[in-house]
């Protein structure tokens, strides 16, 4: 499942459901990774922009792919600011056994950072700057230069 | 016509084309100096797919969308 909220994540609530979504599912495993906002470069904290069609089609993909493997995956995901020491972003996937889980929470955040339709921006004096230092260009970009 | 909306940080109100194709698009984009930028660096999807190639035949009622580079988390 796939979960957008406004302003950062409840964190410590959103693990307590998916944990609880799946306390019976018979899994051996949950991996949660947690995304925190850093102090750095005297940023007050980020922002972001989400397309949710393609970032909704990207994820149904990676269902499939845990599905396939026994497992299942949890994403969620901040819009708008998110202050420096809270969360944007939670990931975790539950498995029979541990490696499946541990492989596909690295594979998955990977994939998430280098796909995913969401573009981030550090607040600074009050104003939002694109972060393009630190963002990928999806595969195949550049097609109508 | 076919709508192209540019994403993310990209700050451009959204077109109305009368386009058949990806190469007539790049032609348009590529004479607007405010894009230079973002046409090297951005991906294009076709009503919510990403394409790999020019060679896509649009239609009328088609959305076309520029993702510029992403950075979740």
């Amino acid at each position: 499942m796939l979960y957008l909220y406004d302003g950062a994540l409840d964190v410590p609530e959103i693990l307590k459901e998916w944990y609880e979504q799946e306390a019976k599912s018979n899994y051996g495993a949950y991996i949660p990774f947690v995304g925190t906002v850093r102090s750095e470069d005297n940023i007050e904290g980020l922002s972001f922009d989400i397309y949710e069609p393609i970032l909704n089609s990207w994820f149904e993909a990676w269902q499939k792919k845990a599905e396939a493997k026994g497992a299942v995956i949890k994403m969620a995901h901040s819009r708008g600011d998110v202050m420096l020491h809270e969360s944007s972003y939670i990931a975790a996937v539950f498995s029979p056994k541990r490696r499946v889980a541990l492989e596909f929470i690295d594979e998955f955040v990977e994939d998430f950072k280098a796909s995913a339709p969401i573009w981030k921006y550090d607040l600074k004096g009050g104003k939002r700057v694109y972060a393009l230092d630190r963002s990928t260009a999806i595969n195949g970009s550049g097609l109508l230069s | 016509m076919v709508r192209v909306e540019f994403l993310g940080p990209i700050q451009k109100e959204p077109l109305e084309l009368e386009i058949t194709n990806l190469n007539e698009l790049a032609k348009i984009l590529q004479e607007d100096e405010s894009m230079k930028e973002w046409l090297e660096n951005s991906a294009v999807a076709v009503n919510d797919t990403l394409v790999s190639s020019r060679d896509v035949v649009l239609k009328d009622g088609d959305r076309v969308a520029l993702l510029p580079p992403v950075c979740g988390g």
